[in-house]
């Protein structure tokens, strides 16, 4: 397999603040590789990097086997870049925008159709609408569809389902997969967990530093603990009674549970004794399977730590 | 090259889909020229007049039936009270006192001087000197009356004097309306070019379409002559109307060649636009632009001479309008319009015109690339 990204030792900052801390990882062809982070991580800063849209300090990043510094100019025409703010012309209509995308990349809409058929089939019947007017779901269809006119090699999707509707972004995520097949290599950031397992491989990423790169699934299983799921009836209480729990190794609100992980062998006893003194009414303690979330979570506190 | 005509094709579209702009670009020269044209003028009309006569004899009646016979001076207050009179300058009632003190109509009888006192307001130095200039005119025509009178009763002084004959040139009828077209062509050309075309650029910064363009192929002197070119254009066509509007409504006279007016706007919409471009790399949103762009538009426009000469500025003024390429065009317009001045007369400024352009284009240049 091919590489198509390969940065090294990235770095850039903004004044004081250090947005990348050295930055290394590679993208293989046909990959859908995922940038997780929660805001402020870092991703776009290195999204525009790999975009030629901005420098960095240190460091260097080939894309395509080109520098992204002295080879920009060729490399623009192979790169197809969603900015996470919807930035095409809300004054023009759905199809001026995607014939304007397509001649300035010195291609037209009927040669690359087939590629886009698929996105833009459901965005055609409102050809003459305003972009401005279009929404979320079919501005983000739109946004893709002209990232794509000129048949990229490489296509840069900076958080594309911020914002989406959950029926659109299962959608978006079944066109990048299909995207595949044409040999498009997919770099894609999220703040969403649930988005993760979806990509061949993921690089979690915070304060500007990679915290783990590999398939999502080996991500999972490097959470080694046993990991417990709580639950009760008020979970504010709940979390302040783990705490407060002796043995506590880690605790952390999970959607509507509670995860926890202790320093003792099989603690459901014990603990659920623990929080019954603590007021807590009908506790229930499981053992269950840690997601890709959990591991983030242990990653992020050990890094803190 | 086609790429550029994409550019250029897609900023058309988006100026004339924009029901306002698309209006006001062409509505806005219209009003502003029937507006401004007749309504700036120096020339003063009205001189309200407040007379005191401490006189009342036929020669101080005589002086005031002369003043309200002229054109200028209006008598709208007479009283005999200094405090009365004052009041009424305080109050903007009046421009000018008149004090005739009694023993006025005697002296002139005896061959003493007579002595009359003038206040005028001098908020406005210029209508007040115009004011207390049309008086005099008044005062001297009366002094040559009492003079001729006197020699009819005395015997013959011969009397000696300089008879002056004046003709005005380029703009014989004096006529305000000629001066000021040429200048309001010019501030027209300039808001095109300056705060539209700057605006269109800072815009593309504040929604984000600029980043997804500088993903693309397209050049950055590709992007930036997209944008300077359909206001160019936008700034030629409103020169045209402009220039339509002063032929059809004031009568303004074309002595020289309309070429030659179109080749120093073209110049100077370079440079504006140039300058439009290296301001808007400054600015994140339209609102700063807009408040520096304001800034440069009220000083450039009032130091080019539009009101007041530029010659009579201090020196460092007119240091200073040697990078002003309003004054250029200001100097270019009035001599090419009124005085059919051909190319060899505004060679200099037209030369002026082009290196600014160059260096201000040169300067957005640089600085968009160093910041996009």
């Amino acid at each position: 397999m091919q590489t198509v990204v390969e940065s090294t030792g990235i770095c850039k900052s903004f004044g004081e603040t250090r947005a990348l801390k050295n930055i290394s990882f590679t993208v293989d062809e046909s990959d859908i590789f995922g940038f997780i982070g929660p805001d402020g991580a870092g991703k776009t800063t290195l999204f525009r990097i790999l975009t030629t849209l901005m420098l960095p300090e240190e460091g260097t990043m080939t894309v395509l086997g080109l520098d992204t510094v002295k080879g920009f100019k060729e490399l623009r025409k192979n790169i197809g870049y969603m900015p996470g703010r919807f930035s095409l012309y809300q004054d023009l209509t759905v199809e001026e925008n995607l014939k304007f995308y397509a001649t300035v990349f010195g291609t037209s809409i009927k040669e690359n159709y087939d590629l886009i058929s698929d996105i833009y089939s459901h965005i055609e019947p409102f050809k003459d609408k305003l972009a401005g007017k279009l929404s979320g779901g079919m501005k983000q269809k739109l946004a893709l569809s002209c990232a794509l006119i000129h048949k990229p090699k490489i296509l840069v999707l900076d958080e594309p389902t911020t914002g989406v509707d959950a029926v659109s972004r299962a959608e978006f995520w079944i066109m990048l997969k299909k995207l595949r097949d044409h040999k498009i290599t997919i770099i894609v950031s999220t703040p969403y967990m649930d988005e993760a397992m979806r990509c061949d491989k993921v690089a979690l990423i915070q304060n500007g530093t990679i915290l783990a790169i590999n398939q999502p699934i080996k991500i999972k299983e490097g959470f080694s603990r046993k990991l417990y799921s709580v639950k009760a009836d008020e979970k504010y209480k709940l979390l302040l009674a783990l705490k407060k729990y002796p043995k506590t190794s880690s605790v952390w609100p999970f959607g509507d549970s509670v995860h926890l992980t202790v320093n003792e062998e099989d603690p459901e006893e014990s603990v659920k004794s623990f929080l019954e003194k603590e007021g807590v009414k009908y506790p229930e303690i499981n053992l269950t399977e840690a997601g890709i979330e959990d591991r983030f979570l242990e990653l992020m506190k050990s890094e803190n730590g | 090259m086609r790429t550029v005509f994409y550019l250029i094709r897609k900023e058309f579209l988006q100026i004339f889909r924009n029901k306002f702009i698309g209006k006001a670009i062409f509505g806005v020269p219209i009003i502003q020229m029937l507006i401004l044209v007749p309504a700036i003028t120096f020339e003063i009309k009205h001189v309200n007049l407040c007379i005191i006569d401490n006189d009342l004899t036929p020669e101080s009646r005589g002086l005031v039936n002369k003043l309200e016979g002229s054109t200028f001076f209006v008598v709208k207050y007479s009283t005999w009270s200094e405090k009365e009179a004052l009041a009424i300058l305080h109050r903007n009632k009046c421009n000018l006192i008149l004090n005739i003190p009694s023993g006025f109509g005697r002296d002139i009888g005896s061959g003493k001087p007579s002595k009359i006192l003038a206040s005028v307001d001098a908020i406005n130095a210029s209508t007040a000197q115009l004011s207390w200039a049309y008086l005099n005119g008044v005062i001297s025509d009366y002094n040559m009356n009492i003079v001729t009178e006197n020699i009819n009763t005395n015997q013959v002084i011969p009397l000696s004097m300089i008879q002056v004959t004046n003709r005005y040139w380029y703009n014989e009828m004096l006529n305000y309306k000629h001066y000021m077209l040429p200048g309001i062509l010019v501030i027209l050309v300039t808001a095109i070019g300056f705060l539209l075309a700057g605006l269109n650029m800072v815009r593309e910064k504040e929604i984000g379409t600029i980043e997804q363009i500088n993903v693309t192929p397209v050049r950055k002197w590709q992007f930036i002559t997209a944008k300077m070119i359909p206001f160019l254009l936008i700034g030629l066509v409103d020169l045209a109307l402009g220039m339509i509007i002063g032929k059809i409504a004031f009568n303004v006279p074309f002595e020289g060649s309309i070429l030659l007016m179109f080749l120093g706007s073209t110049i100077f919409l370079i440079a504006v636009l140039g300058l439009a471009l290296f301001v808007s790399t400054f600015s994140s949103n339209q609102q700063q632009y807009m408040f520096v762009a304001f800034f440069f538009m009220i000083v450039f426009v009032l130091m080019s001479g539009i009101f007041t000469p530029a010659e009579s500025m201090p020196d460092w003024a007119q240091k200073f309008n040697m990078v002003n390429p309003v004054a250029y065009l200001m100097r270019i317009n009035r001599m090419v319009m009124l005085k059919g001045s051909a190319f060899s007369d505004i060679r200099r400024e037209i030369i002026s015109l082009a290196v600014i352009a160059v260096c201000f284009t040169s300067f957005a240049v640089r600085k968009y690339r160093k910041t996009a």
